[in-house]
């Protein structure tokens, strides 16, 4: 079922891409765009429903203030245009998952029009920053669920009928649409991918939605078209939808370009027409053709009254916009006098908030840093959490730092109180003195320890007689063990070689 | 005169999901060029200077805050549904539409 394609570098030699991308955003709005149900993850099914998102006879939509406020943000955001004026609209079709018959959507009048979204990609010549201008974001709502029974797969192809759950029906949605994105070359794939990511790095740094892809809370759609030259007309595109993750977005451009231009080199027309992603294979197949389908017989919304944000009002958003993410990081990185690799590291690890805190918490940005993403990072893997849900809160390695500065600690003990926090124990100085961690700091007990290491071992205390220093790990690692890693190993190896009477 | 041909009404029967027999669908297309014919009436009158109204109220920016209401049960939710399984609707094989 899979289609010809060709080489990419082939499709670079003979065609210009142009792309437009179609991204969904569910907000986290505590309730849905029209009704006061929950719009909470994960309820019974038909629980969170009324007559109002199930389009029973008779109901009137109200709508949600923090939907269009969250609009409005995005808008700013992504320094779009904010109407004066505008109005939603009912685009008819008839599906399942659909309860009324029609979407509530916005058509000719979006709340967000003209804006753009500055990406940075890495190209042959370096870093380099390509401007996305984005058409419009509109408010519209979900639809329901669909889970198709019978057949083999548990797809809609085969299936025998479907059942729906419209607990989603309802849930505000946001869609944000490009202009046609033209000119990025071979880098089509990577300007998508790094499109996608930094709109869900301002979505998530507004508040406005948990932007989970694989949870569909951030969908995007793949416009997709091929043209000789940048002077020809556009070609014909394919929709290709559901595309789930950042690397599926680059992997679902690439591969439409090869398919479209093994069509096109073989004298066929390309089919404008909805496309599925397989996460799976790469590949996309063949989803409904849109010509006849597309009749949606827009019309205003008449139960729901025109939208006229005031001017102060939008002014008073804007200005209580936090800072947009990429300049926020570009000002962190030169403040921590981070390279570039160490700053790549923080972001995809999502920790550059965390270690902010912690910094803020007077904790040093190496410290924080190490702490991050060296064991706080392997135990949430480990338990597979974010790093933030482990509970150590910036104020608790702060704490730790300072009694590491005095000696109090050393890094073994400090992983120890961690341990001890992330199981429960109490705080920093709780599960110190619960457990018994500190530093031994009396040189009694740890001259005992290196003469009990010593005696364990006669040949070693001759070996470093002779001047063969580095044999004095051993000991040191055998005193380490036997104060269970609460003795400073500085100190030991200090008394360990004054006791034999060598020098450094 | 006929604006509306035979085809367009099985396309508007098709997309308002309704079965109109062939033998039908001139007798349709009469009565939807009648109706069209009287709301063009209304194009008679100079709307130059008129701003299109969709709202018979002259408000704007009604909103409702994000605080969550009443819903229904399950039960009450499906309690019209022709068919139910599972606590969701059972719908018709999908594809089939197409």
């Amino acid at each position: 079922m899979s289609e010809a394609v060709i080489s990419y570098d082939e499709v670079l030699e003979q065609f210009d891409p142009v792309m437009g991308l179609e991204v969904h955003v569910e907000l986290g709005t505590r309730t849905k765009m029209f009704c006061g149900c929950s719009t909470e993850f994960g309820a019974e099914p038909n629980t969170h429903v009324c007559p109002v998102c199930l389009g029973l006879p008779g109901a009137l939509p109200a709508l949600n203030k923090i939907g269009v406020e969250s609009a409005i943000r995005i808008g700013l955001a992504l320094n779009c245009k904010i109407a004066e004026w505008c109005r939603f609209a009912r685009k008819n079709y008839f599906y399942p998952d659909m309860p009324k018959n029609f979407q509530t959507s916005q058509y000719d009048e979006p709340i967000c029009y003209d804006g753009y979204l500055d990406v940075d990609i890495d190209t042959d010549e370096g870093r380099k920053t390509f401007r996305v201008n984005i058409e419009r974001a509109h408010m519209e709502e979900d639809t329901g669920k669909n889970t198709h029974m019978g057949g083999a797969t548990g797809r809609i192809h085969g299936a025998d009928y479907s059942l729906v759950d419209y607990n989603r029906a309802g849930i505000p949605l946001i869609e944000i649409v490009t202009k046609p994105i033209e000119g990025a070359g071979k880098y089509a794939p990577e300007v998508a991918k790094a499109y996608v990511a930094a709109l869900r790095d301002i979505l998530r740094n507004l508040g406005v939605s948990d932007v989970k892809m694989e949870q569909g809370s951030l969908r995007c759609d793949v416009n997709l078209s091929l043209r000789r030259t940048p002077q020809d007309e556009l070609g014909i595109r394919s929709e290709t939808k559901n595309v789930n993750s950042l690397r599926s977005v680059e992997r679902a451009v690439r591969y439409e370009m090869t398919r479209h231009a093994a069509r096109l080199l073989a004298g066929e027309r390309v089919i404008q027409e909805t496309r599925h992603w397989h996460e799976d294979t790469g590949v996309t197949t063949s989803g409904r053709s849109k010509s006849d389908a597309e009749d949606y017989r827009y019309f205003p919304e008449p139960d729901l009254v025109p939208i006229a944000p005031s001017r102060e009002w939008v002014e008073q958003l804007r200005a209580a916009l936090p800072e947009n993410p990429a300049v926020r990081r570009a000002r962190m990185q030169e403040l921590w006098n981070l390279s570039d690799i160490d700053m790549q590291t923080l972001i995809n690890a999502e920790l550059l908030d965390l270690v902010e805190e912690a910094v803020a918490a007077g904790v040093s940005v190496d410290a924080a840093r190490k702490w991050y993403t060296g064991e706080l990072s392997r135990v949430a893997n480990e338990r597979e959490v974010d790093v933030a849900e482990l509970g150590i809160t910036p104020a608790m390695l702060a704490r730790i730092e300072e009694l590491i500065s005095t000696g109090a600690l050393n890094d073994k003990l400090a992983r120890q109180v961690l341990e001890g926090i992330l199981a429960g124990e109490g705080d920093v100085d709780g599960v110190i003195a619960s457990r018994g961690l500190a530093v031994v700091s009396d040189d009694g007990p740890l001259l005992e320890a290196i003469k009990d290491a010593l005696a364990a071992d006669p040949s070693v205390a001759e070996t470093i007689a002779s001047g063969k220093l580095q044999a004095a790990g051993s000991v040191v690692g055998a005193v380490m063990k036997a104060t269970r890693g609460q003795a400073d190993a500085a100190r030991v190896r200090e008394l360990l070689l004054e006791h034999l009477g060598v020098s450094e | 005169m006929s604006a509306i041909s035979r085809d367009d009404v099985v396309h508007l029967a098709h997309l308002a999901r309704i079965d109109i027999p062939s033998d039908q669908l001139d007798h349709y297309a009469s009565q939807l060029d009648a109706i069209l014919e009287a709301v063009a009436t209304v194009s008679a009158v100079d709307t130059d200077n008129v701003v299109p109204m969709s709202h018979p109220v002259p408000s704007t920016n009604v909103f409702r805050e994000d605080v969550p209401g009443q819903s229904l049960t399950a039960n009450e939710a499906l309690a019209g549904a022709p068919a139910v399984e599972d606590d969701r609707f059972r719908v018709p094989r999908i594809l089939d539409e197409e």
